[in-house]
Protein backbone atom coordinates (compact mmCIF):
# COMPACT_ATOMS: atom_id res chain seq x y z
CA UNK A 1 0.00 0.00 0.00
CA UNK A 2 1.22 3.43 -0.81
CA UNK A 3 2.37 5.35 2.24
CA UNK A 4 2.19 8.75 0.63
CA UNK A 5 -0.15 10.18 -1.83
CA UNK A 6 1.71 11.34 -4.92
CA UNK A 7 0.42 14.21 -6.93
CA UNK A 8 1.60 13.18 -10.35
CA UNK A 9 0.30 16.20 -12.13
CA UNK A 10 2.22 18.49 -9.79
CA UNK A 11 5.54 16.74 -9.20
CA UNK A 12 7.30 14.80 -11.93
CA UNK A 13 4.53 14.15 -14.36
CA UNK A 14 2.48 11.01 -14.97
CA UNK A 15 4.42 7.71 -14.87
CA UNK A 16 3.80 7.15 -18.53
CA UNK A 17 6.48 6.69 -21.13
CA UNK A 18 5.63 6.91 -24.77
CA UNK A 19 7.54 4.76 -27.22
CA UNK A 20 7.07 2.61 -30.28
CA UNK A 21 6.37 -1.10 -30.33
CA UNK A 22 9.61 -1.55 -32.26
CA UNK A 23 11.68 0.04 -29.55
CA UNK A 24 9.91 -1.82 -26.79
CA UNK A 25 10.30 -5.23 -28.40
CA UNK A 26 13.85 -4.58 -29.53
CA UNK A 27 14.69 -3.36 -26.04
CA UNK A 28 13.58 -6.73 -24.75
CA UNK A 29 15.23 -8.73 -27.48
CA UNK A 30 18.56 -7.00 -27.40
CA UNK A 31 18.84 -7.16 -23.64
CA UNK A 32 18.09 -10.83 -23.27
CA UNK A 33 20.28 -12.50 -25.84
CA UNK A 34 20.41 -16.10 -24.84
CA UNK A 35 23.38 -17.77 -26.38
CA UNK A 36 23.71 -21.31 -27.58
CA UNK A 37 26.99 -22.56 -26.18
CA UNK A 38 28.86 -23.72 -29.23
CA UNK A 39 32.39 -24.29 -28.07
CA UNK A 40 34.33 -26.29 -30.65
CA UNK A 41 37.96 -25.51 -29.80
CA UNK A 42 40.18 -23.13 -27.86
CA UNK A 43 37.92 -20.12 -28.58
CA UNK A 44 35.48 -21.79 -26.21
CA UNK A 45 37.88 -21.04 -23.36
CA UNK A 46 37.66 -17.34 -24.18
CA UNK A 47 33.89 -17.65 -24.49
CA UNK A 48 33.75 -19.23 -21.04
CA UNK A 49 35.97 -16.47 -19.68
CA UNK A 50 33.56 -13.88 -21.09
CA UNK A 51 30.70 -15.62 -19.37
CA UNK A 52 32.49 -15.86 -16.04
CA UNK A 53 32.54 -13.26 -13.29
CA UNK A 54 35.42 -11.07 -14.49
CA UNK A 55 33.84 -10.09 -17.77
CA UNK A 56 30.33 -11.02 -16.68
CA UNK A 57 28.08 -11.50 -19.68
CA UNK A 58 25.00 -11.67 -17.48
CA UNK A 59 24.92 -7.88 -17.17
CA UNK A 60 24.19 -7.65 -20.91
CA UNK A 61 21.45 -10.23 -20.52
CA UNK A 62 23.60 -12.78 -22.30
CA UNK A 63 22.98 -16.12 -20.69
CA UNK A 64 24.45 -19.34 -22.01
CA UNK A 65 21.97 -22.07 -22.79
CA UNK A 66 22.65 -25.65 -23.67
CA UNK A 67 19.62 -25.99 -25.91
CA UNK A 68 19.08 -24.48 -29.37
CA UNK A 69 15.36 -24.16 -28.74
CA UNK A 70 15.86 -21.64 -25.94
CA UNK A 71 18.50 -19.51 -27.56
CA UNK A 72 18.62 -16.52 -29.90
CA UNK A 73 22.29 -16.30 -30.74
CA UNK A 74 24.76 -18.96 -31.76
CA UNK A 75 28.39 -18.17 -30.98
CA UNK A 76 30.43 -20.56 -33.10
CA UNK A 77 33.64 -20.66 -31.07
CA UNK A 78 36.27 -22.81 -32.70
CA UNK A 79 37.22 -24.97 -35.64
CA UNK A 80 34.35 -26.51 -37.52
CA UNK A 81 35.28 -29.85 -39.04
CA UNK A 82 33.51 -31.27 -42.04
CA UNK A 83 32.30 -34.18 -39.98
CA UNK A 84 30.57 -31.78 -37.62
CA UNK A 85 29.11 -29.45 -40.29
CA UNK A 86 25.77 -31.21 -40.57
CA UNK A 87 25.18 -30.97 -36.83
CA UNK A 88 25.82 -27.24 -36.68
CA UNK A 89 23.30 -26.80 -39.48
CA UNK A 90 20.77 -28.97 -37.66
CA UNK A 91 21.18 -27.03 -34.43
CA UNK A 92 20.88 -23.75 -36.31
CA UNK A 93 17.65 -24.96 -37.89
CA UNK A 94 16.30 -25.88 -34.47
CA UNK A 95 16.74 -22.35 -33.13
CA UNK A 96 13.58 -20.24 -33.11
CA UNK A 97 13.36 -17.04 -35.17
CA UNK A 98 14.65 -14.41 -34.84
CA UNK A 99 18.15 -15.81 -34.59
CA UNK A 100 21.66 -14.51 -35.07
CA UNK A 101 25.08 -16.04 -35.49
CA UNK A 102 28.42 -14.74 -34.26
CA UNK A 103 31.38 -16.45 -35.86
CA UNK A 104 34.16 -16.26 -33.30
CA UNK A 105 37.82 -16.56 -34.24
CA UNK A 106 39.81 -17.16 -37.39
CA UNK A 107 38.90 -20.83 -37.67
CA UNK A 108 35.19 -20.18 -37.68
CA UNK A 109 35.59 -17.21 -40.03
CA UNK A 110 37.78 -18.71 -42.73
CA UNK A 111 39.13 -22.04 -41.56
CA UNK A 112 42.10 -20.17 -40.15
CA UNK A 113 45.37 -22.05 -40.06
CA UNK A 114 43.62 -25.33 -40.78
CA UNK A 115 43.87 -25.12 -44.54
CA UNK A 116 43.25 -28.86 -44.82
CA UNK A 117 40.82 -31.42 -46.15
CA UNK A 118 38.95 -31.91 -42.88
CA UNK A 119 38.08 -28.32 -41.94
CA UNK A 120 35.16 -26.25 -43.18
CA UNK A 121 36.66 -23.09 -44.68
CA UNK A 122 34.41 -20.68 -42.80
CA UNK A 123 31.11 -21.47 -41.12
CA UNK A 124 29.35 -19.16 -43.57
CA UNK A 125 29.50 -22.05 -46.02
CA UNK A 126 26.98 -23.82 -43.82
CA UNK A 127 25.04 -21.24 -41.81
CA UNK A 128 24.51 -17.50 -42.39
CA UNK A 129 26.69 -15.33 -40.17
CA UNK A 130 25.88 -11.85 -38.80
CA UNK A 131 29.12 -10.88 -37.11
CA UNK A 132 32.62 -12.11 -37.88
CA UNK A 133 34.95 -11.79 -34.95
CA UNK A 134 38.64 -11.75 -35.84
CA UNK A 135 41.36 -13.08 -33.58
CA UNK A 136 43.07 -16.28 -32.63
CA UNK A 137 41.60 -16.55 -30.11
CA UNK A 138 39.69 -13.28 -29.63
CA UNK A 139 39.92 -11.88 -26.13
CA UNK A 140 36.75 -11.66 -24.02
CA UNK A 141 36.61 -7.91 -24.65
CA UNK A 142 36.32 -8.63 -28.36
CA UNK A 143 33.44 -10.97 -27.78
CA UNK A 144 31.80 -8.38 -25.56
CA UNK A 145 32.18 -5.84 -28.33
CA UNK A 146 30.63 -8.26 -30.79
CA UNK A 147 27.65 -8.73 -28.51
CA UNK A 148 27.28 -4.97 -28.13
CA UNK A 149 27.42 -4.59 -31.92
CA UNK A 150 24.78 -7.26 -32.27
CA UNK A 151 22.59 -5.44 -29.76
CA UNK A 152 22.99 -2.27 -31.79
CA UNK A 153 22.09 -4.19 -34.93
CA UNK A 154 18.97 -5.61 -33.30
CA UNK A 155 17.85 -2.22 -32.00
CA UNK A 156 18.09 -0.71 -35.47
CA UNK A 157 15.75 -3.07 -37.27
CA UNK A 158 11.96 -3.11 -37.18
CA UNK A 159 10.28 -6.08 -35.56
CA UNK A 160 7.77 -6.48 -38.37
CA UNK A 161 10.47 -6.54 -40.94
CA UNK A 162 11.19 -10.12 -41.90
CA UNK A 163 14.66 -11.25 -41.12
CA UNK A 164 16.72 -10.43 -44.16
CA UNK A 165 16.97 -13.45 -46.40
CA UNK A 166 20.56 -14.45 -45.96
CA UNK A 167 22.60 -16.25 -48.54
CA UNK A 168 21.73 -19.70 -47.26
CA UNK A 169 18.16 -20.54 -46.34
CA UNK B 1 69.17 -18.00 -67.26
CA UNK B 2 67.27 -19.35 -64.28
CA UNK B 3 64.29 -21.58 -65.03
CA UNK B 4 60.98 -19.76 -64.80
CA UNK B 5 58.71 -20.73 -61.95
CA UNK B 6 55.19 -19.40 -61.72
CA UNK B 7 54.89 -17.24 -58.62
CA UNK B 8 51.14 -16.83 -58.49
CA UNK B 9 50.58 -19.19 -55.62
CA UNK B 10 53.89 -18.96 -53.84
CA UNK B 11 52.62 -19.52 -50.31
CA UNK B 12 50.93 -22.76 -51.17
CA UNK B 13 53.94 -24.37 -52.78
CA UNK B 14 57.34 -25.24 -51.29
CA UNK B 15 59.08 -22.70 -53.45
CA UNK B 16 62.47 -22.67 -51.78
CA UNK B 17 62.92 -26.35 -51.01
CA UNK B 18 65.58 -28.27 -52.86
CA UNK B 19 64.07 -30.97 -55.02
CA UNK B 20 67.09 -33.22 -54.65
CA UNK B 21 67.36 -33.01 -50.86
CA UNK B 22 67.44 -36.41 -49.22
CA UNK B 23 66.57 -36.78 -45.58
CA UNK B 24 69.54 -38.11 -43.57
CA UNK B 25 69.12 -41.68 -42.40
CA UNK B 26 69.46 -42.61 -38.78
CA UNK B 27 72.45 -44.99 -38.52
CA UNK B 28 71.72 -48.66 -37.87
CA UNK B 29 73.90 -50.21 -35.20
CA UNK B 30 74.55 -53.83 -34.35
CA UNK B 31 72.88 -55.34 -31.31
CA UNK B 32 75.32 -55.14 -28.42
CA UNK B 33 73.05 -54.39 -25.48
CA UNK B 34 72.87 -57.39 -23.09
CA UNK B 35 69.11 -57.39 -22.66
CA UNK B 36 68.36 -56.83 -26.31
CA UNK B 37 70.86 -59.51 -27.31
CA UNK B 38 69.12 -62.07 -25.10
CA UNK B 39 65.67 -61.07 -26.34
CA UNK B 40 66.73 -61.21 -29.95
CA UNK B 41 68.28 -64.67 -29.58
CA UNK B 42 65.11 -65.96 -27.98
CA UNK B 43 63.02 -64.41 -30.77
CA UNK B 44 65.28 -65.87 -33.44
CA UNK B 45 64.93 -69.33 -31.98
CA UNK B 46 61.14 -69.14 -32.17
CA UNK B 47 60.48 -67.13 -35.34
CA UNK B 48 62.04 -66.22 -38.61
CA UNK B 49 63.47 -62.71 -38.24
CA UNK B 50 64.37 -60.91 -41.47
CA UNK B 51 66.54 -58.23 -39.95
CA UNK B 52 67.32 -56.76 -36.55
CA UNK B 53 69.34 -53.70 -35.55
CA UNK B 54 69.56 -50.91 -33.00
CA UNK B 55 68.37 -47.45 -33.94
CA UNK B 56 68.53 -44.59 -31.42
CA UNK B 57 68.98 -47.14 -28.64
CA UNK B 58 65.90 -49.12 -29.58
CA UNK B 59 65.80 -52.61 -31.00
CA UNK B 60 64.09 -52.79 -34.40
CA UNK B 61 62.92 -56.20 -35.52
CA UNK B 62 61.68 -56.75 -39.06
CA UNK B 63 59.43 -59.75 -39.61
CA UNK B 64 57.10 -61.26 -42.16
CA UNK B 65 53.58 -59.80 -41.90
CA UNK B 66 51.88 -63.18 -41.50
CA UNK B 67 53.42 -63.86 -38.06
CA UNK B 68 52.84 -60.44 -36.50
CA UNK B 69 50.35 -61.65 -33.90
CA UNK B 70 52.46 -64.59 -32.77
CA UNK B 71 55.58 -62.44 -32.45
CA UNK B 72 53.77 -59.80 -30.42
CA UNK B 73 52.19 -62.45 -28.22
CA UNK B 74 55.60 -63.99 -27.60
CA UNK B 75 57.08 -60.58 -26.83
CA UNK B 76 54.32 -59.80 -24.38
CA UNK B 77 54.06 -63.09 -22.56
CA UNK B 78 57.61 -64.44 -22.63
CA UNK B 79 59.78 -61.32 -22.92
CA UNK B 80 57.77 -58.85 -20.77
CA UNK B 81 57.10 -56.18 -23.39
CA UNK B 82 53.75 -55.47 -21.83
CA UNK B 83 52.78 -52.12 -23.37
CA UNK B 84 51.97 -51.38 -26.99
CA UNK B 85 52.56 -47.65 -26.88
CA UNK B 86 51.96 -46.94 -30.55
CA UNK B 87 51.19 -48.62 -33.81
CA UNK B 88 50.44 -47.32 -37.24
CA UNK B 89 51.53 -47.53 -40.86
CA UNK B 90 53.75 -45.60 -43.25
CA UNK B 91 52.90 -45.13 -46.89
CA UNK B 92 55.68 -46.43 -49.18
CA UNK B 93 53.34 -47.03 -52.11
CA UNK B 94 55.27 -44.75 -54.44
CA UNK B 95 58.63 -46.38 -53.69
CA UNK B 96 57.72 -50.06 -53.48
CA UNK B 97 53.92 -50.42 -53.52
CA UNK B 98 53.93 -51.35 -49.86
CA UNK B 99 52.79 -50.15 -46.47
CA UNK B 100 55.15 -50.43 -43.54
CA UNK B 101 53.36 -51.35 -40.34
CA UNK B 102 55.12 -50.79 -37.06
CA UNK B 103 54.38 -51.78 -33.49
CA UNK B 104 56.17 -49.81 -30.77
CA UNK B 105 56.51 -51.85 -27.59
CA UNK B 106 57.68 -50.87 -24.12
CA UNK B 107 58.92 -52.99 -21.27
CA UNK B 108 58.76 -51.17 -17.97
CA UNK B 109 60.67 -53.89 -16.10
CA UNK B 110 63.56 -53.98 -18.57
CA UNK B 111 63.41 -50.24 -19.31
CA UNK B 112 63.64 -51.00 -23.02
CA UNK B 113 61.69 -50.08 -26.11
CA UNK B 114 61.35 -52.40 -29.07
CA UNK B 115 59.86 -51.84 -32.49
CA UNK B 116 58.43 -54.60 -34.66
CA UNK B 117 58.09 -53.75 -38.34
CA UNK B 118 56.58 -55.56 -41.27
CA UNK B 119 55.61 -54.64 -44.81
CA UNK B 120 52.43 -55.53 -46.68
CA UNK B 121 51.43 -54.89 -50.26
CA UNK B 122 48.48 -52.66 -51.05
CA UNK B 123 45.29 -54.68 -50.80
CA UNK B 124 46.81 -57.29 -48.51
CA UNK B 125 45.23 -57.92 -45.13
CA UNK B 126 47.01 -58.00 -41.79
CA UNK B 127 45.97 -59.91 -38.69
CA UNK B 128 44.60 -57.90 -35.80
CA UNK B 129 46.66 -57.82 -32.60
CA UNK B 130 43.72 -56.56 -30.58
CA UNK B 131 43.44 -59.88 -28.72
CA UNK B 132 47.04 -59.44 -27.50
CA UNK B 133 47.07 -55.70 -26.80
CA UNK B 134 43.73 -53.99 -26.12
CA UNK B 135 45.21 -50.63 -27.09
CA UNK B 136 45.54 -51.84 -30.67
CA UNK B 137 41.77 -51.62 -31.11
CA UNK B 138 41.53 -47.90 -31.91
CA UNK B 139 44.98 -47.75 -33.49
CA UNK B 140 43.96 -50.38 -36.01
CA UNK B 141 40.73 -48.52 -36.70
CA UNK B 142 42.74 -45.38 -37.28
CA UNK B 143 45.09 -47.30 -39.58
CA UNK B 144 42.10 -48.51 -41.55
CA UNK B 145 40.62 -45.01 -41.65
CA UNK B 146 43.78 -43.18 -42.65
CA UNK B 147 45.45 -45.72 -44.97
CA UNK B 148 42.71 -48.12 -46.00
CA UNK B 149 44.56 -51.14 -44.63
CA UNK B 150 42.08 -53.91 -43.90
CA UNK B 151 42.52 -55.86 -40.68
CA UNK B 152 41.52 -59.46 -40.08
CA UNK B 153 39.51 -60.47 -37.02
CA UNK B 154 39.13 -56.94 -35.70
CA UNK B 155 36.10 -56.69 -33.39
CA UNK B 156 34.74 -53.42 -34.82
CA UNK B 157 36.50 -52.28 -37.96
CA UNK B 158 34.97 -48.90 -38.69
CA UNK B 159 36.32 -45.43 -39.50
CA UNK B 160 37.34 -43.71 -36.30
CA UNK B 161 38.16 -40.09 -37.26
CA UNK B 162 36.61 -39.33 -40.61
CA UNK B 163 32.86 -39.58 -41.21
CA UNK B 164 31.61 -42.94 -42.38
CA UNK B 165 30.64 -41.74 -45.85
CA UNK B 166 34.05 -40.15 -46.46
CA UNK B 167 35.76 -41.09 -49.71
CA UNK B 168 39.46 -41.85 -49.68
CA UNK B 169 42.08 -42.34 -47.01
CA UNK B 170 43.68 -39.02 -46.00
CA UNK B 171 47.10 -40.11 -44.75
CA UNK B 172 48.12 -41.69 -48.02
CA UNK B 173 50.75 -39.68 -49.84
CA UNK B 174 48.57 -39.49 -52.92
CA UNK B 175 45.75 -37.79 -51.00
CA UNK B 176 45.91 -34.01 -51.58
CA UNK B 177 46.21 -31.83 -48.48
CA UNK B 178 43.23 -29.71 -49.50
CA UNK B 179 41.18 -32.81 -50.20
CA UNK B 180 39.88 -34.31 -53.40
CA UNK B 181 36.65 -33.15 -54.99
CA UNK B 182 34.43 -35.20 -52.68
CA UNK B 183 36.22 -33.78 -49.64
CA UNK B 184 36.09 -30.17 -50.84
CA UNK B 185 32.34 -30.29 -51.36
CA UNK B 186 31.63 -32.70 -48.52
CA UNK B 187 29.64 -30.41 -46.24
CA UNK B 188 27.78 -28.74 -49.10
CA UNK B 189 26.80 -32.04 -50.71
CA UNK B 190 25.73 -33.53 -47.42
CA UNK B 191 23.67 -30.62 -46.08
CA UNK B 192 22.26 -28.90 -49.16
CA UNK B 193 22.78 -31.33 -52.01
CA UNK B 194 24.95 -31.15 -55.08
CA UNK B 195 22.79 -28.55 -56.81
CA UNK B 196 23.85 -26.05 -54.14
CA UNK B 197 27.47 -26.14 -55.23
CA UNK B 198 26.87 -23.25 -57.62
CA UNK B 199 25.18 -21.14 -54.94
CA UNK B 200 27.87 -21.54 -52.31
CA UNK B 201 30.87 -21.67 -54.62
CA UNK B 202 34.25 -23.30 -54.23
CA UNK B 203 36.37 -22.96 -51.11
CA UNK B 204 38.78 -20.05 -50.88
CA UNK B 205 42.03 -21.84 -50.11
CA UNK B 206 44.73 -19.30 -50.94
CA UNK B 207 45.82 -17.55 -47.74
CA UNK B 208 47.44 -14.75 -49.73
CA UNK B 209 44.31 -14.10 -51.79
CA UNK B 210 43.67 -10.43 -52.50
CA UNK B 211 40.92 -9.36 -54.83
CA UNK B 212 41.30 -6.15 -56.79
CA UNK B 213 37.63 -6.05 -57.72
CA UNK B 214 36.06 -6.82 -54.35
CA UNK B 215 35.79 -3.54 -52.48
CA UNK B 216 33.59 -4.92 -49.71
CA UNK B 217 36.29 -7.08 -48.16
CA UNK B 218 39.50 -5.55 -49.47
CA UNK B 219 40.93 -2.07 -49.62
CA UNK B 220 43.65 -0.81 -51.91
CA UNK B 221 46.07 1.61 -50.34
CA UNK B 222 46.00 5.04 -52.06
CA UNK B 223 42.88 3.95 -53.92
CA UNK B 224 40.36 3.93 -51.08
CA UNK B 225 36.83 3.89 -52.44
CA UNK B 226 33.60 3.83 -50.40
CA UNK B 227 32.67 0.38 -49.12
CA UNK B 228 31.22 -1.92 -51.78
CA UNK B 229 31.57 0.76 -54.45
CA UNK B 230 32.56 -0.33 -57.97
CA UNK B 231 36.32 -0.82 -57.99
CA UNK B 232 36.98 1.67 -60.78
CA UNK B 233 35.13 4.52 -59.03
CA UNK B 234 36.95 7.61 -57.86
CA UNK B 235 39.03 7.14 -54.73
CA UNK B 236 38.34 9.31 -51.68
CA UNK B 237 40.93 12.03 -51.41
CA UNK B 238 41.49 14.20 -48.37
CA UNK B 239 42.12 17.60 -49.96
CA UNK B 240 43.12 19.66 -46.99
CA UNK B 241 44.46 18.97 -43.56
CA UNK B 242 43.83 21.29 -40.66
CA UNK B 243 47.34 22.53 -40.14
CA UNK B 244 46.44 24.86 -37.28
CA UNK B 245 45.41 22.06 -34.97
CA UNK B 246 48.45 21.07 -32.91
CA UNK B 247 49.19 17.38 -32.80
CA UNK B 248 50.67 17.42 -29.31
CA UNK B 249 49.74 19.88 -26.61
CA UNK B 250 52.57 20.71 -24.28
CA UNK B 251 51.85 20.14 -20.63
CA UNK B 252 52.13 23.29 -18.58
CA UNK B 253 52.80 22.54 -14.92
CA UNK B 254 52.11 26.08 -13.73
CA UNK B 255 48.70 26.26 -15.30
CA UNK B 256 47.57 22.87 -14.13
CA UNK B 257 45.97 22.36 -10.76
CA UNK B 258 47.59 19.86 -8.42
CA UNK B 259 45.00 17.59 -6.93
CA UNK B 260 47.10 15.21 -4.91
CA UNK B 261 49.42 17.17 -2.62
CA UNK B 262 51.10 14.16 -1.08
CA UNK B 263 52.91 13.10 -4.24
Amino acid sequence: MAQHQVNYAASAGLPVALTTVDKLVNWGRSNSLWVLTYGLACCAIEMMASGASRYDFDRFGVIFRASPRQSDVMIVAGTLTKKHAEFIRRLYDQMAEPKWVISMGSCANTGGMFNTYATVQGVDRVIPVDIYLPGCAPRPETLQYAVLLLQKHIRKRSIFQKQKPKRLV
Amino acid sequence: MRPYRPKKNVQAKPYYTDRFWVAPQIPKESVEDEIFKKDLEELKSAFEIKEAYIQRGQLVVIIEPNINKEVLKHLKEELDYEILSEMSAIDYLAQSGEFEIFYQLLSLGKKRRLRVKCRIKEGEVIESVESVFRSADWSEREMYDMFGIKINNHPYLKRILMPEDWIGHPLRKTYPLHGDEAAQWYEVDKIFGKEYRDVIGPEQRDPAYISTTDTCNFARIYHEVPRCAPPDSEPIRVEKFNDDAPLVETFDLKKSKIVDRTR
